[in-house]
């Protein structure tokens, strides 16, 4: 029983009738600030809010755009797909996951790679792309990581990964999480050679993605406010029953526990690249 | 105390019906034939169920509370253990220990995840989920082994590396990751046995080796049944059909044809009949795979590991 009853009608009625429609995109909410801003305004800002420079997830393309040098991106491996070895089925087929992203992505997996050059240095780099299946990690995506590297150690060409990825990708079962002992083995050779491994955390890093290449850059750099980690937040707090502190598993705090070297904003992102590997490859 | 799993229960009554017989037969009465007959069917009753298990129950099995553990390996198969603790930067970790010892006179460095036996030794051992520190603790050995030259044998029992606050602010990912990269370059034999739970990176953290190998009941898999399904299903409770979709038994990972070398198999009604007939089996497999790699120099060690997990890809081109 309610301590009081409401006499009048309730007030919400009448305020979803005056909601005004526009169309789809015209405006963003910022997922930080929740100010509502103009989409082309945010666009302009290499999607970062004006507002309150929360950093939206971008693509791999649009990320290749704003780092490397105009037309100086090659791609390897684009044609490399994932198969659906083990069969495996949730609410959907594996096979037919791959083939609706595919469909979406026009082509690929969560992870671009390719030489190109950084204000004229030559690099290689790997960017992922968390619309693709959330950027999980499967053999594909372990496999041209490798080839990356391997391909930096051939060229003795510096090597740069921008991760945003949920981590293993679960329906390649136990060969994706090989693929975090095998990347990570390709970046053991890597640094024997004496060549720079930069790795740089956007929004969101967690699991066997973040525990192998993500974490051993020689440099680690993030973006603000980058969700980064091992296990998810939701996976912690039902762990340990606690609520989580504030800012908890976001770049600040890493930076803060001494995980990443720096934070970086998008804007400052390409000339602090080049700026790192001209200490580091002084020939 | 004794445990049992639900299709252990037939067997289990059977095999204290047979106990109780024996108990009872005197000069006088004798029971002997009746003891054959109970016998026979316990045998046929055991193949039965253990021939037709499903992932789930080999999952149940692979954590079955009276299985062995790591320190119950060791005390069986080598001689002259002496445990080492601490990573020398935060504290020591008991959920993985770590040690030097003897196989067979060889000297050799131990690592594996520990669980506890009962509630007091479970929260002590932190259920097998290690924190940064154990990782540290078991690179720093690891390192050791090399610098004595010391083949290295690490026994994997885990649900994963521990999911918490402390665990994150230590670095728990980093710890993982960077032990990846420092055992891909180790110069002496890593030879890996999976035991009984393989958790996922919490695992593989201690299993970049250049021979690994399955207990016939043991699991591998990226993620936990139980977080697989919460994950697809928002519904942890269906660990069983996330169990049959990630196939993470040691045969199903045997077929993949590149991720283990042997599965070692197990005595009848699996390792917590028998840990001694257990023990034994993993020690031949052991001793097997260390001599073939005695051949190889420090750099083909390293190559040879390598090569092995640079071949671990399924794509197409």
């Amino acid at each position: 029983m309610p301590w009081f009853k409401r006499k009048k009608k309730p007030l919400s009625k009448k305020a979803e009738q005056k909601k005004v429609q526009m169309p789809e995109g015209v405006w963003t909410k910022c997922k930080n600030c929740d100010e509502i801003v103009y989409t082309r305004e945010i666009e302009r800002n290499l999607n970062v809010c004006p507002k309150c420079d929360y950093h939206f997830r971008i693509s791999a393309s649009a990320r290749i755009e704003l780092v490397l040098d105009p037309g100086s991106f090659e791609e390897m491996d684009a044609e490399m797909q994932s198969v659906d070895f083990l069969g495996f089925k949730d609410s959907k087929k594996y096979k037919d996951r791959i083939k609706a992203a595919v469909a979406k992505a026009g082509g690929g997996d969560a992870v671009v790679c390719g030489t190109g050059t950084i204000e004229g240095l030559p690099v290689v780099v790997g960017v992922f792309d968390f619309g693709f299946m959330g950027g999980s990690m499967g053999s594909v995506v372990g496999e041209k990581i490798t080839r990356a590297i391997e391909k930096g150690l051939e060229e003795r060409r510096p090597v740069i990964v921008f991760s945003s990825s949920g981590g293993a990708r679960m329906q390649e079962s136990i060969l994706s999480l090989m693929q975090m002992a095998k990347t990570s083995a390709a970046l053991a050779r890597l640094k024997e050679a004496g060549i720079p491994f930069i790795s740089v955390l956007t929004d969101p890093t967690t699991g066997g993605v973040t525990a192998s290449f993500a974490m051993l850059g020689d440099i680690n750099m993030a973006e603000p406010r980058a969700l980064i980690g091992f296990a998810g937040p939701r996976v912690i707090e039902q762990t340990i029953r606690q609520q989580l502190p504030e800012g908890f598993q976001r770049s600040e705090y890493l930076l803060e526990h001494g995980m990443v070297d720096m934070i970086v904003r998008r804007q400052e992102m390409k000339a602090k690249l080049a700026q790192i590997l001209r200490i580091f490859t002084k020939s | 105390m004794q445990y049992h799993l639900d299709f252990e229960k037939p067997l289990v009554e059977l095999e204290q019906k047979i106990r109780e017989l024996r108990d009872y037969s005197t000069a006088n009465v004798d029971f002997s034939s009746e003891i054959k007959k109970l016998e026979k069917k316990a045998v046929k009753l055991r193949e039965e169920i253990f021939t037709n298990l499903t992932r789930w129950q080999r999952t149940q099995l692979a954590r079955h509370q009276n299985r062995p553990y790591t320190l119950d390996y060791i005390q069986h198969i080598f001689t002259d253990w002496f445990e080492v603790h601490g990573d020398r930067n935060f504290r020591d970790d008991p959920a993985l220990v770590c040690g030097f010892a003897r196989l067979d006179g060889e000297p050799c460095a131990v690592i594996g995840h520990q669980k506890g036996r009962d509630t007091k030794e479970k929260v002590h051992r932190n259920f097998g989920m290690p924190n940064p520190e154990g990782y540290r603790k078991a690179l720093r050995v690891m390192k050791m082994a090399e610098q004595f030259g010391l083949p290295i044998f690490t026994f994997v029992d885990t649900p994963g590396a521990f999911p918490g606050i402390g665990a994150e602010e230590r670095g728990q990912a980093e710890a993982i990751a960077r032990n990846l990269r420092e055992m891909a370059a180790l110069k002496v034999p890593l030879i890996v046995t999976v035991t009984g739970e393989g958790g996922s990176g919490g695992a593989l953290a201690i299993a970049v080796g250049n021979r690994v190998m399955m207990m016939q009941y043991s699991v591998y898999a990226v993620i936990s049944p139980e977080g697989c399904a919460a994950i697809l299903w928002s519904d942890g409770t269906r660990g069983p059909e996330a169990a049959e979709a990630l196939k993470l038994t040691a045969s199903d990972i045997d077929s993949l044809g590149c991720v283990i070398d042997d599965i070692i198999p197990e005595p009848p009604g699996g390792a917590h009949a028998n840990h001694e007939a257990a023990a034994q089996n993993v020690k031949s497999y052991l001793k097997k795979h260390l001599d073939e790699l005695r051949g190889l120099s420090p750099e083909e060690l390293v190559e040879q590991r390598y090569q092995k997990f640079r071949a671990m890809t399924r794509v197409k081109e």
